[in-house]
């Protein structure tokens, strides 16, 4: 009923105005549209600047334990699978483009169509998970997991300088970078599922302050595009690591 | 809301009715707890971050206390390192590093730049909270038994074999990390996006130029220290081995991923002082600052310099000799840009009309012991010095001159500039200027003999020092400071309690400032200002403060009868 | 640069995003045709590069970096910048056992012994 009131007044911007609708699509803090929006904007940036910075730690240890024991990576790597790290991929690149084209249509203010983009999307992080899932279980039966009960076999066609670097203690270590990288990723997935389901359902149920613009969808968006991103990398420095 | 009622009439003053303002918008407890108005958010941070500072402080008092006697008198060792873990811990993460951003940067900038309030204020909100659970984390780990490994959490002891409440205590930094990331990313889109119309960067008072530095800093640094201990804690619980060498891992890996953001960090908490002390030596010598631009992009200079420094923390933990040079000539050139804010606030004050209010008094203080904490850190910076100065009382020194010389007397000189602005209050002068001399006195008596102890080769986190016992002495006068200066960090809780409620009514601009913050009521209303001001003067352009201005006219030309 | 802030609102047409998401498809099987080829230490190089690529597309189409404020821009790359920076740590693993003798003439010229310690001759 407050948006009832103020749609279609011309606002002043005097303090009174300001502090009356919490609940307008326009903050009170703001001036306007344009000032909110554009905020929205870079603060998500400067978030996701945090969490470059957040992952980077990772990949710098990785960087360090690869170049330091290469020939521990190379044997460990072989017990991850490529097929399901492959699909993985084509699963979030996938679903990338799905939630751009939610953008999209909501930017159209295609409601329906944008709600029907970001339940694919959603969709496509369960596939996601479900296959991970599949892949740390596989790691539980065979004992590739970190802790007291891991165990980790050279191959008896192994090189003799491999026999040499690779340890138990090393092995476990690359399958500790793993899972800490992958599982880093893999909750950022959770999460991004927790926020997209929730922004679907309330663009098609229709005038919610939240998605009265398309703003809301895009930082959701930003958001599922920057994991995406970090499992670019992910996928090939795990799974691909050159044999020679 | 009634309010969309009440609008359309005037606002009734009616004089016997106080005038409204943010304090007294609303009185229950929830509308504190649920306030998303920056000005209640930055007073819940002064509360909560004094208590922690008084938590941090009786850990101090134990330190020195024990030291007083070459055998220690009532420590046990494992207690004494808890003891000066907690103190480390409580001080940086829940004292230093949100002090002056989370409460006068929260305050204030929104206030500096002509905005209502932050960009995002309940991520403020939600700011606030994390601290405090976080802060409930460290206290919990301190109830059941504390922490034993100092606040570095060097690896492998506090991944593999520390025997204390290492997960508590870091889940706790790990939170508190948080917190500051959202008043970081709060600060840069406010400070980008809600300027007042003609407030130009170069318009921007030099403690808005900190913050946006500091929290720069903030953002680039502080998640890479949050994933370090989580990997920490990852590896206590399920003894992986990232970091511990018979696992294969590699300890100084930590210690270049902790640096990387704890070097940095120390800017942090010196960045924000720093802009204060701009704010104070330029109201307080009535002149701009001289070079303002220099000091602005100084600013910038130290958040991006101060990353490429860590190494020097680890000279002589097994890092690479080269790297360690490389790392010795850029910490010389980090101190550059902080000598040139030293420089050109000594040059502000220079022929400038100075009065010494309390405020004053501070700034002052910290220009003297911040140059000498930066001077001491080239010591520790060139190698050869290093070996001989490093894990002495020479760095504890080092970094307490700059950190409670300098960091806590701005956030202090800050408190005491604000206050009329933050109550509506004014303080006691004469009991304020007692204050900051006795800080000032008692500082240097706590820190000095520090230098010269750790030059004798005291090593610090230890408290025994019975092989060398001439240098009870030293510790001694540090305790006696240590007690000076701890009534004068008191002295200021009586007198401002007091002030609250007999203090003497503080005008819109007690201190003749320029900063857009003085051109509105003390203590300001919830919307900051009645009307978005529109800036169309420099910064700190004392002619054009509304009371001063009269008095220039007057000497210019006759007065024209302007309203308003 | 007005005509840039309100640049957010730009609606792309969806040939855009179909054509990156097809250049996507064609990296990822290059990323794993490429993986079985032996290139030698080249092999990280071409990874990495192809990865580069696929996320600046991601990047710079699907998060519209290419058509967002300056401000944006600087944000999206300030972040990856930073991250660089965390490898300067390199520098202490690739020399950390690097020994260089030193020159003759740096030897110390005294031999140095053992000092003697005392009691007395401690501080003052
Ligand atoms: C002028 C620039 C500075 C230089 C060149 C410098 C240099 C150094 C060096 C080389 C060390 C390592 C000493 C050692 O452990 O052997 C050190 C330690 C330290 N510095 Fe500074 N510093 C500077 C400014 C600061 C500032 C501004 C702060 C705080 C606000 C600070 C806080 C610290 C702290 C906390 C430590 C000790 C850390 C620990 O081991 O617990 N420094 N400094
Ligand atoms: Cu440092």
């Amino acid at each position: 009923m407050a948006i009832e009131a103020t749609q279609g007044a011309v606002h002043e911007h005097t303090a009174a105005v300001a502090a009356q609708d919490e609940h307008g699509p326009v903050h009170h803090q703001f001036e306007d549209i344009e000032q909110q929006n554009e905020s929205y904007i870079v603060g998500m940036w400067a978030f996701l600047v945090t969490e470059i910075m957040f992952f980077g730690a990772l990949f710098l240890a990785y960087a360090v334990y690869r170049w330091k024991y290469p020939l521990v990576f190379i044997e460990a790597h072989k017990m991850l699978d490529i097929p399901l790290g492959l699909t993985n991929t084509f699963i979030l690149l996938t679903s990338s483009f799905f939630v751009v084209l939610a953008v999209h249509y909501h930017k159209l203010n295609r409601r329906k169509l944008a709600a029907t983009w970001l339940f694919l999307t959603v969709l496509c992080a369960f596939g996601f998970l479900v296959i991970k899932g599949f892949e740390y279980g596989h790691k539980f039966k065979v004992g590739h997991v970190p802790g007291p009960n891991f165990t980790f076999e050279l191959p008896a066609s192994a090189s003799p300088e491999a026999k040499e670097q690779v340890t138990v203690e090393r092995a476990q270590l690359f399958f500790g970078l793993y899972f800490a990288m992958t599982g880093l990723h893999g909750i950022h997935v959770l999460v991004g599922i927790l926020i997209l389901t929730p922004l679907a359902f309330m663009i098609l149920k229709g005038h919610h302050h939240v998605v009265d613009d398309y703003i809301p969808t895009e930082m959701a968006a930003l958001y599922w595009h920057f994991v995406d991103v970090v499992w670019i990398f992910l996928f090939p420095l795990f799974y691909l690591i050159p044999l020679h | 809301m009634s309010s969309s009622v009440l609008e359309n009439q005037p606002v009734a003053e009616e004089p016997q009715r106080p005038r409204k303002h943010y304090l007294n918008a609303a009185h229950t407890v929830g509308s504190w707890l649920f306030t998303t108005d920056h000005k209640r958010i930055a007073i819940m941070y002064l509360i909560s971050i004094v208590i922690f500072f008084a938590v941090g402080g009786i850990a101090a008092a134990f330190i020195r206390a024990e030291l007083t006697s070459p055998r220690g008198i009532m420590l046990s060792n494992d207690n004494y390192n808890k003891m000066f873990t907690l103190h480390g811990v409580v001080m940086i993460f829940f004292f230093l590093i949100p002090s002056i951003p989370a409460v006068f940067g929260n305050f204030f900038i929104p206030m500096a730049i002509g905005a209502r309030d932050l960009a995002f204020p309940r991520l403020n909100l939600l700011s606030w909270y994390l601290y405090m659970i976080g802060g409930l984390f460290a206290v919990l780990a301190m109830i059941l038994g504390g922490v034993d490994t100092g606040w570095t959490f060097y690896t492998p002891y506090s991944s593999m074999y520390s025997q204390s409440q290492v997960v508590l205590t870091i889940m706790g930094a790990f939170i508190a990390g948080f917190s500051s990331i959202a008043t970081g990313i709060n600060f840069i889109v406010t400070i980008h996006k809600m300027r007042a119309p003609g407030m130009t960067w170069f318009r921007l008072p030099l403690f808005v130029w900190s913050h946006y530095a500091t929290s720069l800093v903030i953002i680039l640094g502080t998640p890479v220290v949050a994933i370090t201990l989580l990997l920490v804690v990852v590896e206590r619980v399920l003894h992986i081995g990232i970091f511990d060498p018979k696992l294969g891992g590699d300890p100084v890996l930590f210690q270049h991923l902790f640096w990387f953001y704890s070097h940095p960090a120390v800017y942090i908490m010196i960045l924000p002082g720093l802009g204060v002390i701009s704010e104070l030596i330029s109201t307080f010598s009535r002149k701009r600052v001289f070079g303002y631009h220099f000091v602005a992009f100084s600013s910038m200079a130290i958040a991006g310099l101060g990353f490429l420094v860590w190494g020097h923390h680890m000279f002589i933990a097994g890092q690479s000799m080269y790297q360690g040079m490389v790392f010795s000539i850029l910490s010389f050139l980090v101190a550059v840009p902080s000598a040139i804010k030293v420089f050109n606030f000594t040059a502000t004050i220079y022929k400038g009309h100075v009065s010494l209010d309390s405020p004053m008094i501070y700034a002052m203080s910290f220009l003297g012991l911040f140059t000498i904490g930066g001077l001491t850190g080239l010591y520790l910076s060139s190698m050869a010095t290093d070996v001989h100065l490093t894990d002495t009382y020479f760095v504890t020194a080092h970094f307490h001159y700059i950190m409670v010389g300098g960091a806590i007397s701005a956030f202090m000189g800050a408190l005491h500039y604000w206050w009329p602005k933050m109550t509506g209050r004014m303080y006691p002068e004469l009991w304020g200027k007692l204050a900051a001399l006795l800080m000032f006195l008692g500082f240097n008596l706590t820190f000095f003999p520090q230098f010269i102890l750790g030059f004798l080769g005291n090593p610090r986190r230890y408290h025994y020092y019975y092989l060398q016992p001439e240098l009870q002495i030293y510790h001694i006068l540090s305790t006696a400071g240590a007690t000076v200066l701890a009534l004068a960090y008191l002295l200021p809780v009586f007198y401002l309690v007091w002030s609250l409620f007999f203090g003497p009514k503080a005008s819109s601009n007690p201190w003749g400032a320029s900063g857009l913050e003085w051109r509105t009521a003390s203590p300001p209303i919830t919307q900051n200002f009645e009307e978005t001001p529109i800036v169309t003067w420099e910064a700190y352009d004392y002619s054009s403060v509304p009371d001063l201005k009269e008095e220039a006219e007057k000497q210019a030309q006759p007065p024209t009868p302007v309203g308003g | 640069m007005t005509h840039d802030e309100h640049s957010s609102h730009h609606i792309l047409p969806i040939r855009v995003y179909v054509t990156v998401f097809v250049l996507l498809m064609v990296l990822l099987v290059l990323t794993y045709v490429a993986a079985l080829q032996n290139f030698g230490i080249l092999n990280n190089v071409v990874a990495l590069t192809i990865a580069v690529v696929k996320a600046l597309l991601v990047i710079l189409y699907f998060m519209h970096v290419r058509f967002s404020t300056r401000l944006t821009w600087i944000y999206a790359a300030a972040g990856f910048v930073w991250f660089l920076l965390l490898f300067i740590a390199f520098g202490d693993y690739w020399t950390r056992n690097l020994n260089v003798p030193a020159p003759k003439q740096w030897e110390p010229p005294i031999t140095l012994t053992q000092p003697k310690i005392s009691d007395s001759d401690h501080g003052h």
